[in-house]
């Protein structure tokens, strides 16, 4: 049996009250042993940024294990539960302490990305492709597909952390993904 | 979640990158939009992100095609959420503040299904939505309706066995917003669901049947597909309201398919 997916619908502008929690973003406690930061902006074709965009990650932990344990919404500074949300602050920013994914069953580590904002009719999948294993990353069937300039806007940049942008449209449009085939 | 609640700040015309056009300007696009969806023939079950008539979609739309990616690794497991996430007064949206808010008290009740029509099990389903009077608990909504300081507006709850989720809430409002002169949304529910994939998850929009601002509404338009935007009507059901005390909806969710078949997962008896 085969059914017809319900549509999507913008998250809006109202969102705030509802949708972030105590700890959203904050996977592992900030500045606890192993944590990074992932962080970046949403920008729009403009290049101005979205302050009413919600980013959500799912991930594997160091071991390249993706945990099923629950606890996300009541985070007990212990339980790494691989989901993490963030809202964009006022200069379109987003930031999550986390810990830096390892490959599942081999192949280049990823962030799996999920976006929502007020504008946007339907969500968005990216990924945020670890970067360092540059032979991991240049054997990824995903990567490979891509011309060089596109590649990029999936791979984190190294800096304070690891900085991954969003642009939903323009020059540098991130490259999003359809998991399902055409709609 | 701490609600923000500010003073209404009276709207003084439209803000930058605001439009100015009329409801029939918009109706014009809307139409034309319509036309070219049903002379092409082809079926899309999903809104178009890039919908001009929604003028904020304007700059928020990818312009390339998304590119087809089997979904691998994390994208295969959607986060898992158990009672020690959600106390199960959260799905009473009737109670969260002391007294008794203001409105038409209704059940809202569906299930969550998989693309194969299985139900999706002990998952999260987040709900938001204004008051009876269309106002939100937020600073950014300006609309000089009233709150109330009995509703907040948002519940969690946890499906069942059966995929079911239930609220108890009050029936919200229609609201102005400023995507052209005199737009009104029409009365609706945000939805955010997972599945057992994340790529399942889903952010939507619950409406009322009948409403006569669906037709004048840009975001329930940008679904082209007549068949395809009913699927976010919830049904009146007189077999779920409660005698003296509540009015009954039924609105069920399909999310895409799952990728990871029950076979590869050991924790799912499914």
């Amino acid at each position: 049996m085969t059914l017809t997916p319900t549509p999507g619908q913008t998250v809006g502008p109202f969102f705030h009250y509802a949708l972030p929690f105590d700890g959203d973003r904050d996977l592992v406690p900030p500045g606890s042993p192993g944590s990074i930061r992932l962080h970046g902006r949403v920008l729009d074709g403009a290049g101005v940024p979205v302050p009413d965009a919600l980013v959500e990650i799912r991930q594997a932990g160091p071991d390249g294990v993706v945990p099923t344990v629950a606890g996300s919404l009541r985070r007990d500074g212990f339980t790494f539960t691989g989901w993490g949300r963030a809202s964009t602050d006022r200069e379109g920013r987003y930031g999550f302490s986390t810990l830096v994914p390892g490959p599942v069953d081999g192949g280049a580590a990823f962030f799996s990305v999920c976006v929502f904002a007020r504008g946007l009719l339907h969500r968005l999948f990216t990924r945020a492709y670890v970067p360092g294993d540059d032979a991991a990353l240049a054997a990824d069937p995903l990567l490979a597909s891509l011309p060089a300039a596109r590649r990029a806007t999936l791979i984190a940049v190294a800096d304070d952390g690891l900085r991954f942008d969003v642009h939903l449209q323009g020059d540098h449009e991130t490259v999003f993904l359809d998991h399902d085939g055409p709609a | 979640m701490a609600a923000a609640v500010n003073a209404p700040v009276p709207a003084a015309g439209n803000a930058p990158g605001e439009s100015s056009s009329t409801q029939a300007e918009i109706d014009v696009e809307i139409a034309a939009a319509a036309k070219d969806y049903a002379e092409r023939g082809v079926e899309e079950t999903q809104p178009r992100r890039d919908y001009p008539p929604y003028r904020s979609s304007l700059l928020r739309h990818p312009t390339k095609d998304p590119v087809q990616a089997d979904p691998e690794g994390a994208e295969l497991w959607a986060p898992a959420f158990g009672q020690r996430d959600v106390d199960p007064l959260e799905a009473d949206l009737t109670i969260q503040r002391g007294g008794e808010p203001i409105g038409e008290r209704m059940v809202v009740t569906g299930r969550v299904l998989d693309g194969d029509g299985r139900p999706v099990r002990g998952q999260l389903v987040e709900i938001w939505q204004a008051n009876a009077g269309g106002r939100y608990v937020h600073q950014r909504d300006q609309h000089p309706a009233p709150l109330d300081p009995h509703f907040t507006g948002m519940g969690r709850c946890l499906t069942d066995d059966e995929g079911r989720y239930r609220f108890t809430t009050i029936k919200p409002g229609p609201y102005p917003w400023r995507n052209h002169r005199s737009a009104w949304r029409p009365a609706h529910i945000h939805f955010s669901l997972f599945g057992t994939d994340f790529t399942q998850r889903l952010v939507t929009q619950m409406y009322f049947p009948g409403d006569p601002l669906f037709a004048l509404d840009p975001i329930y338009q940008s679904i082209l597909d007549p068949a395809a935007r009913a699927r976010l009507v919830a049904a009146y059901d007189h077999d779920l309201t409660q005698p003296e005390w509540a009015t009954g909806y039924r609105w069920d969710i399909v999310l895409t398919g799952a990728h990871r078949t029950p076979l590869d997962d050991p924790e799912d008896p499914a």
